[in-house]
This record gives structure tokens, sequence and C-alpha cells, in this order.
């Protein structure tokens, strides 16, 4: 349709003849039947067979008992207030997790969450999830929580541990005991900690964050004296310069900022304006992905950037050459003509890079517009310099006891290796943590505390912002608040429960309040604090230290991954681990990612045995003397020096069965720089080994061939210059069907549409009445095939995902997989292609792999397109799959008898086949699948968190995207029992509701006054398309074109004309 | 068989019983207050006429209270009367412990009289009587079959030996005439036997073959129950609304179970069955149920101790209460979806419709057989409650038919009640 190219991968951009056998197939692997050798010199006939069959059918039907069994209905015995069996309740809450903090509604259905849904009342999320928030009810369910205290890994009791801590901390004699945790901003957390503190006052409360802002805090507190995170506005910045900080991501609080960037992102043809994001990082990640502009460095120049980009706002000319010279230059015009309307951003931990930052920031008037000091944002307090002295003091034997809670310093922490050798041999050890984890198994004591699905507290994410945490379900286990813990050893037996109560009940004034507050689960100022602030810092000292910092031959960065974070309880999380990284789209493992030409200078270059097959080439890694083995993942705009690994994986045996066995600890190559900052970067050495390692890499699974318009996208300038191109694109090339058969000989011979099109290209700029623009539209939909038109009746529904404002972060696929009861399959039939995800993210690539700087990205979030003249209806021996009146594609799995025709006649590729009982679905036992490191989901705890709303799809079976059709249904019985119309915005679907984009749409397009008509007919009509429209298929799924703020689409890009499929590989 | 003949007798006479009711109520409406009914939806949950429960006894009210008129302030409205200072109504608010009674300001005068009248003539059932005339009218029947069953041989034998002796007494005429007789074909080569065998045969097989359809299907299944609770004591004669304890049946997806705190809201008070004569319970073996029993094994479950009309405390102070095991009676695949409320508030549907008879039944059977083709038949059949309810104004072709006259109504199938994922997914 257009010259524009993508790729998915480098397989498709340069096929092997292994990799064309593989996509030439639906299902990957042969029938197994075919792989029966000798099958015709059988003995046993067909004939036989057939009678075999036929006497065991007719011997099973006789011998089967046909009496039913007896089931059970049990009532409550004493029914809860408020609970009405099969009613969904929400409960507003708080997410928590190493600081970060986020207002929640839970959805319970009889005493237990099932879903995490964004609090929209928020004025800082709006309702913005991650995936991790979606995936954090999983934990609450994780068999492997402690389930009781235990003393020396010996189950206990609270009496018993009670005892055990008192006599241990009366004894201490004065040798002062450590309290470490992650970031916290609980007011009632601090209150407790405190009392503590005066019972013992030897007591020192670190905290640490395994993922370190502690550079960034201290250049804060010399700048701007206070050691704080300031609260960022994405949203007043024209222009995003981001070094190295992957905000959408994994930074400091991605959901907050995710929100903030879309909306300076969302532009339609009257409202052509957009922020430009320009980002300079040496690896690819999920910010990189979306930007505008990308630079790839080496992580050790960013402190030479950040000092150039200040000296060219001032006027001063940078030493940097190539392509970062070209950035620095680019970006300080861009600062300097948005002044007061700029932010800059970095991701380094090192306090000079930061304090130049910081300059920069207040150079360009970021304070008190982009970013204030007057709100902080609290959820990251940590301190390397009291990390580094507490070990100095355990190293000394001058800690008398160590208490931890939700950190794993064991794990996670530079000094790992000490508190391994120390923390046995102290007085008192205790951890909180929720499983018996790195350092609970350290410890003498393990008093877990509750999930805080299970807990009442309070968080004060950014200051002034309040959200307060209510249970939702009663204690699983034996476990216990380490609130409550701490307030008892100090001598206060109050219970956590009446200490946040009083605390609040105080604060607020009364029961009454109370109660509201906790119903809405926010106290929010009325806006924002914002004021600007004096730079102080010193420039000259930090930007000579900055030029100081040595470069190496090939740096390694240790990052975050969107879905395992630091690790934690993330890594037993089979949801998370099976979520496909949004830019590798690898499950289950962490690997090396390198760039190609560097693979190939390695001798891991695009060949079958690295792209098409599962086998990747090992490479030994080293750096800050740990060596790690890790599998190579080649990744297209990663820098030429530099690899990266991600953290969070090689856990401990006992921290779970998904954990367990995945991947390698990559926290061991961290170190500290010469301010005691831990770097995230570093000098690294790589040799190629001869082994080999699979991984599991969803990106070309449920593939369909590129060249075909799947995709649109436009710079700011040509959206300007011509906003309804694509409209009169779409018109033109689909007006060839707009006429009937019967009404004029010939019309759909090539010569009259010619015409039609011409005359509507002509007529480009005329914007003619909205309902004459519907009517050709109408017109396909009528004469564009040879079935029988359906006229609207009552609701149909519509999706919209805006192409420009998904950043691929996976928040749906999570939100998806938790609503929809969507099974989790495992690293091998994950290899095997038989993931089940039912909305996958497309992450497709443009631009030239060798050169890492014009890799463009762009997510295309897929998920059945319900199509109104569906492919697989037709062909569905047992009209199994068939549509509704409201346009929605439906799936009767109890009618599926799994020929697979649908999904091989599903041209978007959105059919998942269970090809294995996943989830004791099945009516027959002993007939899961198992495969070890998935296998916890099938125990009665971790299957509470079913959706008893949802079918569990047993084997056999063909399942996709259902448009969560019992949301819609609930919403649409709710307004039915109350007699009225259903409201714009009642029915949601998860993926929506969780989007921190706002990127998905969706609503009754029949409704001319709701959004999604709105969007797709007036306000967005030129960005609308469908994918592969021309095939006529009518989808209920559109897409608004991408529009980058940039100059040069790689796309289109003519000095990349030459990669087409099937052409040379690259030199 | 015999037990579904029974059944079948059941169900007519429920029908009659049913008709007889709303004839008998059509004529009550017009009449004077029905004290009894008055009694027993207002006040029969605190108060018995003859004993005292969480109020006093109510026989002899008219000589104990000072004036009719203070009886009707009092029952609209205690609180008033016991502020006002008025002495008896003080003395007897402490004698009770200083529980305020319930107000009732929508009953009239009238209403009141005649409540009054009907506690005054209350008397005590005579429990003596009931106990034997139950048992006589719940003794079984003689069962026939085995008499049938041996006269059907008899007769059969008959048939045979005369067939015989018919044959034998025609073939030694024939011998005798000199008129070969026909030659003798064993039965198993008789061409009318085989074919009238096969086709039964055929027949059958079609029948099992159909009847296999309904594996799994419970039509007339009734389970015995934990407890013998009769829907025929509490919804028939009691009249007890069926939302006053399936209360889920209007919110949600289930109807619900009451828990037994919801069943002791009025068995605190009414600790025995008192009707036994007028309904004696019986189960389907035709043993006689003790209902005073049965409200003893309630007790259990709910932790209830009669004596001293409290509930039994576990050791955190909560109530020692254990959830009743009912069996259940109607249930529907994993991959059903079915929500009560969608057909009770805005279908407008009875409960009788799908549940049967339920007020005549002392122990519940599954009344249909919830198959998709029975609730399909239904989705074909059902109007839409499209006029009254705004939800249906969003459907503009059909109000646009029906208002030209094309249309006279409209189906729940005609709005997707027929499609898959209104009930699977």
């Amino acid at each position: 349709m257009s010259k524009k190219q993508y790729w998915k991968g480098l397989e498709e951009l340069e096929p092997s003849s292994a990799y064309k056998a593989q996509i030439a197939d639906e299902f990957r692997e042969d029938l197994p039947v075919l792989d029966m050798s000798g099958i015709e010199e059988a003995t046993t006939s067909r004939r036989d067979f057939l009678k075999y069959l036929g006497f065991s059918t007719v011997a099973a039907t006789i011998a089967a008992s046909c009496e039913m069994p007896v089931r059970n209905a049990i009532p409550y015995a004493i029914k809860p207030e408020n609970v009405t069996p099969g009613v969904p309740l929400m409960y507003a809450s708080t997410y928590v997790d190493g600081g970060e903090s986020v207002p929640v509604l839970v959805r319970t259905r009889e005493g237990r969450p099932i879903k995490i849904e964004g609090n929209r009342d928020s004025s800082l999320t709006q309702g913005a999830t991650t995936a991790r928030i979606q995936a954090s009810v999983l934990n609450l369910y994780d068999a492997t929580r402690l389930k009781f205290p235990t003393i020396n890994q010996k189950e206990s009791t609270w009496e018993a541990v009670d005892k055990m801590v008192g006599d241990a901390l009366t004894g201490m004699g004065g040798a002062p005991v450590y309290i470490l945790t992650s970031s916290m901003n609980s007011v009632t957390s601090a209150m407790a900690v405190a009392q503590f503190t005066q019972k013992y006052p030897n007591t020192k409360h670190v905290m640490y964050d395994a993922i370190s802002y502690s550079g960034m805090l201290d250049a804060n507190l010399s700048s701007f004296g206070s050691r704080a995170i300031p609260a960022y506005r994405f949203d007043n910045a024209k222009v995003i310069v981001s070094l190295g900080a992957d905000f959408l991501g994994t930074w400091i609080s991605p959901e907050i900022y995710a929100k903030q960037y879309s909306k300076g992102r969302k532009l339609n043809a009257k409202n052509i304006a957009m922020s430009k994001h320009i980002q300079v990082e040496g690896m690819m990640s999920l910010t990189g992905s979306s930007a505008d502009e990308r630079y790839t460095c080496k992580p050790s120049e960013f402190g030479a950037i950040a000092v150039a980009i200040l000296n060219a706002l001032n006027g001063g000319s940078s030493n940097l050459s190539g392509n970062l010279n070209t950035a620095v230059k680019k970006i300080a015009a861009s600062l300097n003509a948005n002044k007061g309307a700029a932010l800059v951003v970095c991701g380094s931990n090192d306090k000079n890079v930061q304090t130049i930052v910081n300059a920069i920031n207040a150079n360009i008037g970021a304070l008190g517009t982009t970013m204030t000091f007057a709100t902080t944002n609290n959820t990251k307090k940590g301190s390397d310099t009291d990390m580094n002295a507490f070990a100095d003091a355990l190293k000394s034997g001058s800690v008398g006891g160590v208490m931890c809670f939700d950190c794993n310093p064991a794990y996670d922490s530079i000094h790992a290796a000490v508190i391994k050798e120390k923390l046995a041999s102290l007085k008192l050890s205790v951890s909180f943590n929720d499983r018996n984890d790195e350092t609970s198994k350290l410890c003498k004591v393990a008093a877990p505390s509750h999930h805080w699905l299970e807990s009442w507290g309070d968080a004060e994410p950014h200051t002034g912002y309040f959200s307060l945490m209510q249970p939702t379900i009663s204690p699983l286990f034996k476990t216990r608040p380490w609130e409550e813990s701490l307030l008892k050893w100090s001598g206060d037996t109050t219970s956590h429960y009446d200490f946040v109560k009083n605390y609040w009940m105080g604060k607020l004034g009364g029961q009454a309040a109370y109660d509201a507050t906790l119903q809405k689960g926010i106290i929010e100022p009325e806006t924002m604090t914002m004021a600007g602030a004096s730079f102080a810092g010193n420039i000259a000292d930090a930007s000579a230290k900055c030029s100081a910092i040595k470069s190496s031959a090939k740096e390694i960065v240790m990052y975050e991954k969107v879905g395992i974070g630091r690790g934690a309880a993330w890594s037993n999380n089979p949801w998370l681990q099976e979520l496909p990284d949004p830019i590798s789209k690898c499950t289950w493992d962490n690997y090396v990612l390198m760039s190609p030409n560097t693979a190939k200078a390695n001798g891991a270059e695009h060949t079958d045995l690295n792209e098409v097959n599962r086998f990747k080439k090992v490479f030994k890694v080293k750096a800050n003397g740990s060596e790690l083995s890790l599998p190579v993942l080649v990744l297209p705009g990663m820098h030429d020096d530099v690899i990266a690994v991600a953290l969070g994986y090689g856990r401990d045996k006992t921290v779970g069965k998904a954990a367990a066995e995945t991947g390698k600890n990559a926290y061991t190559m961290l170190a500290k720089n010469a301010d005691g900052n831990i770097q995230y970067a570093s000098a690294v050495e790589m040799t190629a080994t001869s082994e080999t390692y699979e991984l599991a890499i969803t990106q070309t699974h449920h593939t369909f061939e590129a060249k075909r318009p799947i995709l649109y996208e436009f710079t700011l300038d040509q959206f300007k210059k011509e906003p309804a191109a694509l409209y009169e694109e779409r018109k033109a090339h689909l007006s060839h069907f707009t006429h009937s058969f019967d009404d004029e000989q010939g019309g759909h011979d090539a010569h009259a549409p010619k015409a039609d099109a011409h005359a509507a290209k002509t007529d480009a700029h005329a914007t003619p009445h909205a309902e004459a623009e519907t009517d050709w539209q109408e017109a396909f939909r009528e004469n564009g095939t040879l079935y029988p038109n359906h006229e609207p009746l009552g609701l149909k529904w519509g999706m919209s995902i805006d192409l420009s404002s998904c950043i691929g972060c996976g928040a749906c696929t999570i939100a998806c997989q938790a609503e929809n009861n969507v099974s989790v399959v495992g690293k091998k039939q994950v290899l095997l292609a038989h993931d089940m995800h039912w909305l996958r993210i497309d992450r497709y690539f443009a631009g030239d792999p060798s050169k890492p700087d014009s890799i463009q990205t762009l997510f295309q979030p897929m998920l059945c397109q319900h199509c109104d003249n569906a492919p697989c209806e037709n062909v569905c021996p047992v009209n199994a799959t068939n549509h509704s009146n409201e346009g929605i594609n439906q799936m009767a799995y109890n009618r599926c008898i799994g020929t697979r025709y649908c999904a091989n006649n599903c041209p978007y590729k959105v059919r998942r086949f269970n090809w294995r009982d996943w989830n004791e679905a099945d009516c027959f036992d002993d007939n899961v699948y198992e495969d070890g490191r998935r296998d916890d989901l099938n125990n009665d705890i971790t299957r509470m968190v079913l959706n008893p709303d949802v079918t569990v799809r047993s084997r056999g079976v063909m399942e996709k995207c259902s448009f969560c059709v019992q949301r819609l249904q609930g919403a649409k019985a709710t307004a039915k029992k109350q007699g009225r119309t259903l409201g714009d915005g009642e029915a949601t679907t998860a993926c929506q509701q969780s989007c921190p984009t706002n990127a998905i749409e969706f609503g009754n397009v029949n409704d001319k006054a709701s959004a999604i008509y709105k969007l797709r007919y007036e306000e967005q009509k030129e960005r609308v398309f469908h994918v592969l429209e021309d095939l006529h298929t009518l989808p209920n799924v559109n897409y608004l074109s991408k529009i980058r703020n940039t100059d040069v689409l790689q796309s289109v890009n003519p000095e990349n004309a030459g990669h087409e499929a099937g052409a040379k590989p690259h030199a | 068989m015999l037990s579904y003949i029974l059944r079948m007798a059941k169900e007519i006479k429920g029908i009659i019983l049913l008709v007889a009711i709303l004839v008998l109520q059509s004529f009550n409406s017009i009449a004077a207050p029905d004290g009894k009914a008055l009694f027993q939806a207002n006040c029969a949950a605190c108060h018995n006429p003859l004993k005292d429960a969480t109020g006093p006894a109510l026989q002899g009210i008219s000589g104990r209270a000072p004036s009719k008129e203070w009886i009707y302030s009092w029952i609209k409205n205690s609180g008033n009367v016991i502020s006002s200072g008025d002495k008896y109504a003080n003395e007897i608010f402490l004698k009770w412990n200083k529980s305020a009674m319930t107000a009732f300001p929508s009953l009239k005068n009238e209403d009141i009289d005649s409540i009054i009248s009907y506690v005054e003539n209350f008397k005590a059932p005579s429990s003596v009587a009931a106990a034997p005339g139950a048992a006589t009218s719940a003794t079984p029947k003689g069962d026939n079959t085995l008499l049938y069953t041996i006269l059907t041989i008899v007769l059969l034998l008959i048939i045979m030996v005369l067939a015989s002796v018919n044959k034998v007494l025609s073939r030694a005429a024939n011998a005798k005439e000199g008129v070969p007789s026909p030659k003798d074909v064993p039965f198993f080569r008789n061409k009318v036997v085989i074919a009238l065998l096969a086709t039964m045969i055929f027949v059958g097989f079609g029948v099992w073959l159909t009847q296999g359809a309904e594996f799994g299907r419970q039509k007339n299944y009734m389970p015995k129950q934990p407890i013998f609770y009769s829907h025929k004591v509490h919804a028939g004669v009691n009249q007890v609304n069926c939302l006053y304890c399936h209360s889920g049946a209007e919110k949600g997806r289930h109807a619900m179970i009451p828990s037994t705190t919801v069943c002791m809201n009025c068995h605190k008070q009414i600790n025995e069955y008192t009707g036994a004569e007028a309904n004696p319970l019986v189960d389907l073996e035709g043993n006689t149920i003790d209902g005073t029993a049965e409200i003893k094994k309630l007790y259990d479950y709910a932790g209830w101790d009669p004596a001293k009309k409290d509930y039994r405390r576990n050791a955190d102070g909560s109530i020692a209460a254990k959830p009743t095991e009912w069996v259940k009676i109607h249930n529907l695949p994993d991959h059903v979806y079915f929500n009560h409320s969608l057909h009770t508030v805005s279908g407008k549907i009875a409960c009788q419709r799908c549940h049967g008879g339920i007020q005549e039944m002392d122990e519940v059977y599954q009344f249909a057989d919830l198959s998709m083709g029975w609730c399909i038949n239904c989705h074909r059949e059902t109007k839409v409650q499209f006029a009254d309810n705004n939800y249906y104004s969003i459907f503009q072709k059909y109000h646009d038919e029906i208002k030209s006259g094309k249309r006279a109504d409209v189906k729940v199938s005609d709005i997707g009640g027929l499609e898959c994922q209104k009930c699977h997914y």
C-alpha cells in the first residue's frame, strides 16, 4: 500500500529459509500423527481401528455411570453485611511495593480480591496502573508465602517469637538494632518505627532501594536544599529530554508519568500540537522506544552530555562528536526555544550528573512549571550512604540486630556478600518479608507481614496526597503486620487496625469522616502546589567530576524489566514471568541484550541459529569481579558498545517455583562510585562460549505478514500539512469496492473506481459534511461483500486504540489475563508458540539495524478485532464462533471441538488454542499439564484468583478476546435493572481500564453522543484506520495512526529502502 | 414411576389450590382486614398470642391495657407513649429490659382492632390429636405391582398354552382330513417375529439415544436435605415472601440460600411446629416428620441455645454457628452464566415459572429440566418488558415497528436472547 517498511524482528527483515518455513504455518509443529513412521505397515488396519473405536465407545457408554454427583450448596452461617454472593464489591485501597504507592480499587468476589483497577478519583494517577499493579493480586495468593512465623527456619507461634525477640532486645547491651526497609512513606508505619525507637533508643532506621535514587536525592539536597524527588509535570512540558531515565517503564513513578506524558501528546486534526520527546540512552528502553528522537551513547557519557547541554544552553560549545554532538545541539535548541515548558530527567545514580541536570532544569525554567519541590514525590527515599555505613558497622561487628521489611539485602544490595556472611552471627535477626527469601533464610526469626491486600495502612506518595489502605480479604495465613510486631515489641499491645484507625480518626475528626475517606481511598489537595526553587549547586565541581568519568570499550547496563522490576516477590509471579518484555519480547529469563553489530563481531550474528532457532549463544559477561553466563538476545537500537542485563533474576529456590532457576542474578555485578552511590552501568568484558541456551521469545509467534496495511505513521509536520492523508488514502483505496455489483455494469472494473479515487484525492482539503463522510464507509460495508448486511440494532461495541499514545507497557496484557483467567503455559510451551495471551502487543521496528540511532519503534496492541464479516466464523464446522447483534465475535467454548480452522483463517492471528489442560478445567483427573515453574498456579490458594464470571477453559478449546463480555453484561444488567439507558463509559474493558495513557477507548458506536462515536467519526476521523481493512473483515476495533514529532520516518527513509523483505543481509 | 405419579397428582392438586387461593383472596380483599394475616406479617416475629417471646404474650391485651386508644398509639409509636411519661408504658418498658418495640405508623385503627380480635380469640392448637391424624393420612396405599405382574405372567402363560393347544388341534384336524400341515417354523425364523423385534430394537435404541442427550439432567431431582425444610409451610401456609430468604434473587446472579441467622430472625420465637394437624409433614417414603425436631436441628446449626434464648459463643466471642450443607438441586454446568436478578427484576418473571409451585412443595424437587432447549424456548416465547423499561429505548427500530403496527411485541430472542455469549462466557 505504501513504501513504508516495518519489521518485527531481524528475522523478518532478512528472512532466512528456516524463518520462512516457520511462518508458513499457523501452527508450528507437525501433527503428531505424521511423526508415526511406519503407520502404513501397521498390522492394525483402518477397519480394525474403527471396530475397536466403536466397541470402546459403546463399552464406555455402558460402563460409565450416568449418576450425577451430589453437589452441596453451603450458605454463609452468618452472612457478612454487604456481601451478596455473585455481586462484586469494590474497595478503595493502596498498592504498595518498595515505596511505590498507588491508589487503587480492588474488586472482590465473596471476600476474595480478584482484580485491581486504578482509582480514577486520584488526580495524580487518574486510574493509571502498571503491569505489576495488575499482577499484584496474584502475589497475594502465592503459595510460597510464609504461612506462619518461624524461628531458626522451624514453624513457631507469635507468642514464642514475641518472647524470643523481646529477650534478645533487652539483652542487646547497647548494641544498635538496624531496621532496614525499602523507601517508606506511610505515616503510621513511621510512627510505629518511632515508637520502637523510643523504647530502644539505639535503633537505626535505614532505608535503601534496590534500584537506588540516592545520587539524585543527594544532588537535589545540594542543589535545592531538599533531599527529595520533585513532583514532575510531564504534561506541562513541550520538550522532554531524558538521559537514560526510563520514566514510562520503571523510573520512580511510571504510572503517573505515563499519564502526564500521554496528556501532552494527544492530538487531532483540529488541534495539532504535541510535546517533543528526545531520549539519549545506551540500551533500548521502553521510554526510548516511544521517543520522537533517540540517540545512543555509553552510560559513562551521560555526565559529559549533561555538561555539554548545559554549556550549549549558555552559548558554549561541546567537545562531543558525531551523533552526540548533533543530539546536544538539537536538545539545547529545543530547550532554549521552550523555556518554562521543558524538562530534563536523568536516570543516572551519580550525584554529579544529577547536579548538572538540576542546573539545566534551573536554566530552562523547569522549576515551578514542569517540576517542583513544593510538592515532593516520596516514593524513593533510600540512602546509599546509610547502607554503606550499615555494611561497615556489620563488618566491624558493632551491630546488635537487624530487622528487614520489604527489602532483601542478602540478594539485591551491593553488600549482599557481607550481609550473608554476618547476618547469621548476630544476636537478633528478623525478617518481615513475605517469603523465605535470600534474607529471611539467614534470619533467626521470620515474622511475615501481611500482603497489602490483607492489611490496613496508609501512604503519602506525594506530599499532601494521602492514600488509605484497607484489607479486602482476611489474612490467608498466620501473618501479622510488621508495624504490629514493632509495637508489640516496644510494649504497646494496640492492634495495627486500632493504631491506624486512631491516627486517622484523630486526623480526620471522627468516625464518619474516617469512613467516608476510607470509601474514597484518598485525601488530596485541590491543586498541586507548584513553586520555583533557586539552584545552589556547585556546577564547576560537578562538571569537573562528570568530565572525569572514564569510559570503557564495552559497558554494561543493569536495568529493571517492566514486569519483574527489582525482583522481590515479582520474580515468583508467573503472570509477569510470562509477560513478554515490551522490547525484547522474551519471557521467563534474563539475557544479554546486544546490538546486531556487536553480536556479529562476537560470533553471534544473525543466523538461523541465533534468530529463528530458540537456541541462543551463551556469553560469559564479567563486570566488577562477577561473572555470569547468559544467552545473547540481539536487539536493534542498542548502542554498539553497550550490553544490558536485567536485574531481579537468579533467585533462590525458596523464593518459589516460578522464580527458581530463572536467569542469573545481575545484582552481583553492581558497584558503587567514589560518592558511595550504586552504579547501574560499568565496564564489562565478554567472551563467547560454545554453549547455547533456549530463550522463549514471542515476537514472531502469532505473526502476520508485514508489507500489508497494518500500520500508519506520520511525522507531526506531515500530519499538519495534510491531516486527511490517511483518510483520503483509505477512501481512494476502498472506493474500488463501494459499488454494488448490481447498480452499474463493471462496478468492480478497474476504470470507474480509479476515476473516483482521483476525484477523492483532488478533493483532499475540502472537509465535507460529517454525514457524507461516513457514506463511502457504509457503501464499502454493504457492497464490499456478497453476504447480507446486518442492520444496526441497540448496542454496537467498538474499540479504538491510539498508536500515538500506546507506550507498549503491557499493563493491558496483564489486566486481560487477570480479568479473563488467561492461562500461563510455562516456558516450554511458550517455546512451542502455545502462549495464551488474548492481547499481545506487537513490536515493530523501522530503520537500519546497523545504525542504532535510526531505530524507530512502534507498538500495536493486537487483540480480536471482532470483525463484522469475520473470516473465522465462516469456517467453524460447529458454529462455535459466531456474531452477536452487539458486534461481538462470540466464542462458545462448550461447543468448540478444536478443529482450529478459525485460527487458521484469522488474518490477525489473535485466536489461542488450549493445547493442554492448564488449569484443571478438564473433566479428567490427572490430566493437568505440569511444567514445574508454572505449576503453583493450580493449587487451592492460587486458584482463588480466578474470576468466577469467566469460564476456565479446558484442553482442546479455542479462545480469544471477548471484549470482556462479562463486564459489558454486568454494566448492561445494572442499567436494565434500574430501567435506564446504558451510559457512555459505564461498560469498560479490562485493557481500557488499566491503560496508563488512555490509548484505548471503548463504547457503543450506535450512540452518537458516545466518546467512541465522536472519536471515530468526528474528532479523530483523519487518523482512524482498521488493520487489513481491504479484506472487508469490517473490524470493530480501529486504530489511530502514530504521529511522531520528528523530521524523518525511518520506515520511509530512502536510506533504508534496501530493506525489502527478502533483500540481502546488511553489510 | 410411582413417585412420579404421586408428584403429578400433587402438581394437579397444587394448581387447584392455587386457583382456590386466588379466588379466596379476591373475596378477602373486600372484607374486613384479616387479623391473622396482619398478625403474621407484622407481629409474629416478636409476639406469640399465648407465650412471652421477645415481647409479651398478647392474649388478654384488651383487658390489661389502659384503653383502646392507648393500644393504638403504643403500636403506632411506643417511644412517644413512653416519653410522654405514661406510667403503664414505662412499666412495660422497664419490665422488657428497655427494648423498644418497632413502630408501625402505617397500621390503621381497624387493622389493629382485627389483630386484637384475632389474638383474643386465638386457641392453642391441640397437638394431641394431630399426630395420629397425620399418621393415618400418610399411610401409603397398598402396592399392586406384584399382583399385576403375576396376573400378566399367568395370562401370558394361558395365551401360550392356548396357542399350542390350538396348533395341536388344527394339526390333528388337518391330519384327519388329509390336508398337509404347514411346515413348522421355529419362532426365531418367523419373519413376523423378526420384523417386530427389529422394529422394537430400532425404536428402543432411538429412544435411548434421545434420552442420552439428557445425561446430567435432573428433572424431578428431590434429594434428602439435612433439615426437612418445608417450602409449603413457609411460603405457602405462612406466606413468607420468597425474597425474604432468597434476598439475592433481585440483587445478583445467585438467589442465595439464606444463612442461619436469617432463619433465626423468626425462629428465635417459633421453636415448635404447630401446624402438624393442618399440614402434616411427610417425606417421600411416607415417614412423618416432627417439625419441632427439625427446628431443633436448625438451632444446632445456628448455635442457638433455646433454653437460654441466646447464641452459644466461640472463645473469641463470635456466634458458634456452622453452615448447613444443603444438597444443591438446581445445578447448571460451569460454562453457563445465569443471573437471577435479570430474570426477576428486569424480566419480571415469577419464581414459579422455573421453580414450579414451590409454595406447595414440602421437599423441593427440580421442576424444570434446566436444559438449554428449555431456556431457549422460553427466550423465544417471552416478551421483553419493552415499553416499561427505559433501557430498551435504544432499540429504535423496534419502537418504530411497534408504532407503525408492524410488530406486536419484542421477544427476548429479538434482542439477542439466543446468542451464545448471553449465557456462555
